[in-house]
């Protein structure tokens, strides 16, 4: 097809606008870490392929609520109140397992409440008007609070109250052998990934095609761009910019299945901060706060790095667990001060 | 009825409903435990100090009406509010701490063992409070970051930072000198004095100087503000930059209270608190006109509606649940979809009525 | 459609043919956007009706997708797009061709429009995002998406004010090319040569009023900018001159020399003499407003210099000019005028405020002093001096902003369009107040869209055109000549030969 092969020369021509300047200092960011981890970690495991994929088992959770996040962003908005509703998620498995109800069940309420929560908070944002922070910031409170409604204590789930779960957390999917090293006692470690890294993937790449292949992911970009102008085009703004919260909310709680899966307990004080490693994951993938521009590979990177920073952390040993937080904010103010920068050059060259 | 809807339109209407909906759920509790009415206002000396519910009230809500001051001027002026301010507390009262017990130190508790003077410890935190409000105010007014956005940051990072200053650890002074500011002078509690104290130099500063009116103009018309001769920048910045001051005497206020810095828990949801003071006291939260009286009087509302629940026997973790509610209630009706279609429904209303007539 | 106190139009006919260009002439509030924004369902309008050819009855549109429906579309100066998606996206959005699966057929998207393109000759590879092309494209773009949507009328609101001349040739091709099939096309622009360049026909507004509809070749430029700005050609003779006579041997307040600001206002040389009322004069989008703002640092000069009296000046941000004596009253009253929710009062005394500092605040009883001596001096009518300002009429509104520069004593002060959107009455006042403020030794720079209340209250005039000061005129000011230097290009060579001094 001729226009096909247009397409990919305009694709390989296109000039490098500051949009993909952004993206293309994260991935090089994500480079650089990463191997100066393997250089200055060399000695403590760092460069074996099991580290990168404990990354990825150990955010699983994160990739999911970077992809709603993304969404979100996209329309110009924000959500903060993932981090309490992955809490609230996490202890409702928890209390209801140990209730005795199936897993299943429990995890498809989670769901639904994910899309009712995301429904409230898409009303007040699209019909209502209230400013996104304003919305979400109650939310956060809202379901930090139902968290400790159900219970304040510390609840784990066990073989013993959830067997089928207990299964799907200790699954390994084991990947090629000749990734694997051996260690010191001479045994061979293959690689593996758990099951919510499969969950994510698909999470990633069914929104990817969301955001790129339908009218919805399309009206996204285009409210977030010019909400006047995508009103203009007959677009309806305030339907799109609640199903961008009504998304993020339910990715939020597919995302918080993944997170317990990894912890297998719920607390009234998990995932505190989560929120903000999420926004963070876009904001340094790529994603305009002014929305409009990302994706969520460039979240996804977003997310690499911000593991990557704690599994250094981790394997340093000796830092304070609160230094991971700090790097992840300082990023953030990087990179927002960055694209205030290329806003205001934009400005300017107009 | 006329009267009514015009009550309903003072701006103090809707915190003062508030404090007399807090009253009336004490009034019927302490009946209904076979109290006399009046327990709720009872005011008694115990050891030589002030006590009794309303004191008790206006006491803890100390911290949030000082909050209150620095948020209401952010809000006015940029229409935005500071998410950071429980986070900076908490930062700044870490630095406090470790100033005075030295880094590492987890307990102090005489005057001898101090690494420094408590003088220079205080100094240190307010300014904390200062840089962190300045970091705020520069992302915001010079770089014309979203208010919320810019402020997340410090959120997040301040108290990661609290901690690191605190070496993880939960430093405690156990010095009555420290004390004080979270305990009492004489049968006075100290942190009443300091809220009071607060609110007096900030009303004098907007009275004595133009500050108030320069602040309403640049959260009502920015551009007018500027070609009026004023620099809106400059005036946004001021404001979040005594936003972080206001944090940083509210967390040594909390500080003291324990008498020890835990970066976890202090100020923990008090941005929340903040900002709903700000709501409840008839500001709307997209800028503009603000009262600094509305606002103290929210601030003590929600102190008693934290304070009551406790009472009712509702844990601290779950009144955010309804702190959260009532937020939205409150913005839901300043909106303006909500407000046209409250306006349509009434003059359809009416419509109807006058095709009766 | 009415605004308080003003008929925003008022019993207008309007009629567009198949297949011709027409354009909608008149200044600053005469009415077209409510005209275009009643045609396209934006504003509702309360009697009168619109026809459309092909559609039964009368149509009402309530929003612009019903007017697009019975093939009404409009395409604005700001680009209603969305930068930040593809060409072909901006072309397609809401109505891309799908595939079986219900998602995008990105491929047949992209085919379909680089044909669109390749048949309206717009040269641009439609996979780019829209930010990467000139607004011209832009604007071309949008004209693109509405013509694939079938539509008979286009309206084009300004589409040329930020386009260069080759840019604006391509889009006349585009408006010819369009014709030619068969769609009405209405033009608005402020740029007379375009409309000689490409439209078939004239319709003039004034004051929310239908002033005429004449073929393009009986109406030749003076008697447009006569039928805009509010004269009968041959009433010119009957005016008479009434401003005051001050030499140009008075003090030089202030000079300009070369200063300019980037995008808007090329460089220019002005001089201002003390007791001197100067006029900028040029239509809408020539540069007058810029040339006022860039003096008085509410946008920054890029180059040039300033003195006042004897000094060189830097003005950084309007606060130094006002340390300077100056004061400006913007054209956009709501946007740069008034804080609404402040009280007469403190809109009254904010700019003197300003210049004290915030540390030396005015006392309560000064403030009120100042605000009733200006209420009553410039006879504002509010119920009180604490009502909101947001609650006056616009006459007093602008009144208000008048007081609060009054009220800082300035010696030079500029007024960007003080006599818009208000009544009769308080237009005279302010003109008197003008000329007052000219015999107290003050200098004033007056604009207005009126030429007549130019005529009456200033001594000289400063020509723009396109950014750039073309010319001032002085000694005996009339209206012809005027109109002329505004009109500018050939046929008016006859009336602009005398006393046009090109700058």
């Amino acid at each position: 097809m001729k226009t096909e092969q247009k397409t990919a020369k305009a694709l390989g021509s296109k000039k490098m606008n500051s949009n993909t300047l952004l993206l293309v200092i994260t991935v090089v960011l994500f480079a650089v870490m990463y191997a100066a981890g393997c250089v200055v970690y060399a000695s403590k495991g760092f460069t074996h392929a099991q580290t990168f994929l404990n990354i990825l088992n150990n955010n699983a959770g994160l990739v999911c609520v970077a992809c709603g996040m993304t969404c979100v962003m996209l329309t110009g908005g924000i959500d903060i109140s993932v981090g309490s509703l992955i809490a609230l998620d996490c202890m409702l498995l928890a209390w209801g397992t140990g209730q005795g109800i199936s897993a299943a069940v429990m995890c498809a309420l989670v769901i639904v409440l994910g899309i009712v929560f995301g429904l409230v908070q898409g009303f007040c944002v699209g019909y209502l008007n209230i400013q996104p922070f304003i919305v979400t910031m109650a939310g956060m409170f809202f379901a930090r609070g139902m968290t400790a409604v159900v219970s304040t204590n510390q609840l784990s789930i066990t073989q013993d109250t959830s067997a089928l779960f207990y299964g799907w957390a200790n699954a390994k999917i084991q990947l090629p052998a000749f990734l694997g090293y051996v260690n010191s006692k001479g045994k061979l470690q293959i690689p593996y990934i758990r099951v919510s890294v499969v969950i994510a993937l698909a999470v990633l790449i069914l929104i990817f095609l969301i955001l790129r292949y339908t009218r919805f992911g399309r009206s996204l970009y285009a409210v977030g761009g010019s909400e006047q102008s995508a009103a203009m085009m007959g677009l309806d703004v305030k339907k799109a910019k609640m199903k961008a919260y009504v998304l993020s909310s339910f990715l939020c709680s597919i995302g918080g299945i993944c997170y317990c899966l990894n912890t297998m307990s719920g607390s009234v004080s998990q995932a505190t901060g989560l929120e903000m490693d999420a926004i963070a994951s876009c904001v340094i993938g790529g994603t305009l706060l002014t929305g409009g521009v990302g994706n969520v590979f460039g979240s996804f990177f977003g997310v690499l790095i911000n593991g990557t920073i704690s599994s250094l952390v981790k394997t340093n040993g000796k830092l304070a667990s609160s230094w991971p937080n700090i790097l992840t904010a300082v990023l953030l103010c990087f990179f927002i001060v960055l694209q205030s920068v290329f806003a205001h050059l934009k400005e300017k060259n107009k | 009825m006329d009267k009514l809807k015009k009550l309903s339109k003072q701006q103090l209407f809707l915190p003062i409903m508030c404090v007399l909906l807090v009253l009336a759920v004490n009034i019927v509790y302490d009946i209904s435990q076979g109290n006399p009415f009046y327990s709720f206002f009872r005011i008694t000396m115990e050891n030589g100090l002030l006590s009794g519910r309303l004191v008790s009230i206006i006491n803890r809500g100390s911290e949030v009406a000082i909050l209150a001051i620095g948020m209401t001027l952010v809000v006015s002026a940029s229409g935005g509010t500071d998410i950071s301010v429980g986070s900076v507390m908490s930062l700044c009262a870490s630095f406090c701490c470790m100033l005075v017990a030295g880094f590492g130190v987890s307990s102090v508790s005489s005057a001898d063992e101090f690494a420094m003077p408590l003088v220079v410890g205080l100094l240190g935190a307010l300014l904390m409070g200062c840089l962190c409000g300045a970091f705020n105010g520069a992302l915001v007014a010079y770089l014309d970051i979203q208010p919320m956005v810019a402020t997340l940051i410090l959120w997040s990072a301040a108290r990661a930072i609290g901690l690191l200053l605190c070496n993880n650890l939960i430093v405690y002074i156990r010095v009555p000198e420290y004390g004080v500011f979270g305990g009492y002078i004489g049968f006075m509690p100290t942190p009443i004095i300091i809220a009071a104290v607060c609110v007096l130099a900030v009303s004098l500063v907007l009275k004595k100087t133009a500050m108030g009116m320069y602040v309403q103009a640049v959260g009502i018309n920015k551009k007018a503000s500027r070609i009026a001769g004023l620099n809106s920048r400059r005036i946004i910045f001021m404001c979040y930059f005594l936003c972080g001051v206001c944090a940083a005497i509210a967390g040594i206020v909390n500080s003291s209270r324990i008498t020890s810095a835990d970066s976890n828990n202090i100020g923990l949801n008090m941005e929340l608190d903040a900002i709903l003071a700000v709501a409840l006291g008839g500001n709307s939260l997209g800028g503009g006109r603000f009262n600094l009286a509305g606002s103290i009087i929210g601030a003590y509302t929600i102190q008693a509606i934290t304070t009551t629940m406790y009472n009712l026997g509702v844990s601290s973790a779950v009144s955010p649940v309804f702190k959260a509610v009532v937020v939205i209630v409150i913005v839901a009706i300043q909106s303006q979809p909500l407000q046209n279609w409250i306006k349509k429904h009434r003059a359809h209303a009416a419509g109807k009525e006058a095709a009766k007539v | 459609m009415t605004f308080p106190g003003v008929k925003a139009l008022d019993n207008v006919d309007f009629t567009l043919r198949k297949g011709e260009i027409h354009a909608l002439m008149g200044e600053n509030g005469a009415g077209k956007s409510t005209l275009i924004k009643c045609l396209t369902g934006i504003n509702d309008f309360e009697a009168g009706e619109i026809r459309v050819a092909g559609v039964e009855g009368p149509v009402k549109n309530h929003s612009t997708l019903d007017a697009q429906k019975v093939g009404i579309s409009t395409v604005y100066q700001e680009v209603n797009l969305c930068p930040n998606l593809s060409v072909a996206e901006n072309l397609y959005i809401g109505r891309e061709p799908m595939t079986k699966l219900r998602t995008i057929d990105r491929a047949a998207m992209f085919e379909k429009a680089a044909e669109l393109t390749k048949r309206l000759d717009i040269k641009v590879d439609v996979t780019q995002n829209l930010e990467n092309y000139s607004l011209a494209i832009q604007q071309m773009i949008a004209i693109a998406r509405a013509v694939d949507m079938d539509c008979k009328v286009l309206i084009l609101d300004e589409p040329t004010s930020s386009l260069d001349d080759t840019e604006v040739e391509k889009l006349f091709q585009m408006m010819r090319s369009l014709k030619e099939h068969g769609v009405g096309i209405v033009f608005v622009t402020h740029f007379l040569e375009q409309v000689y360049a490409v439209c078939d026909r004239i319709t003039v507004l004034r004051n929310g009023t239908l002033v005429g509809e004449y073929p393009v070749a009986e109406l030749p430029r003076v008697k447009l900018v006569a039928a805009m700005m509010g004269k009968d050609f041959d009433d010119l003779a009957a005016i008479k001159n009434e401003s005051t006579t001050c030499g140009s041997e008075a003090p030089i307040e202030i000079e300009a020399s070369g200063l300019s600001h980037r995008g808007t206002i090329k460089p220019f040389d002005l001089k201002i003499h003390k007791g001197e009322v100067i006029g900028l004069t040029g239509l809408l989008g020539s540069g007058r407003s810029e040339l006022a703002r860039t003096i008085y640092g509410a946008d920054k000069a890029t180059s040039g210099k300033l003195k006042v009296g004897e000094k060189d000046v830097k003005i950084n941000q309007p606060l130094d000019a006002m340390n300077l004596g100056m004061g400006m009253l913007p054209d956009d009253r709501k946007a740069e005028g008034i804080i609404g929710d402040l009280s007469v009062r403190e809109n009254i005394i904010l700019a003197l405020q300003a210049k004290r500092g915030m540390f030396h605040q005015l006392s309560r009883e000064k403030q009120n002093e100042i605000a009733d001596r200006y209420i009553d001096l410039v006879q504002i009518k509010t119920a009180s001096r604490e009502t909101p300002i947001k609650q006056l009429s616009g006459g007093n509104q602008q009144k208000a902003i008048l007081a609060r520069w009054l009220a800082t004593d300035p010696d030079f002060l500029i007024l960007d369009e003080p006599t818009r959107g208000i009544d009769i009455g308080t237009k005279t006042e302010i003109q008197k107040l003008i000329v007052q403020l000219a015999a107290e030794g003050k200098s004033v720079m007056f604009i207005s869209s009126e030429i007549e209340e130019m005529l009456r209250t200033c001594n000289r005039m400063v020509v723009l055109r396109d950014g750039a000061k073309v010319g001032e005129l002085d000694g005996e000011l009339t209206q012809s000549r005027v109109m002329a230097a505004i009109a500018g290009g050939a046929d008016t060579a006859g009336e602009q030969a005398g006393g046009v001094n090109h700058g």
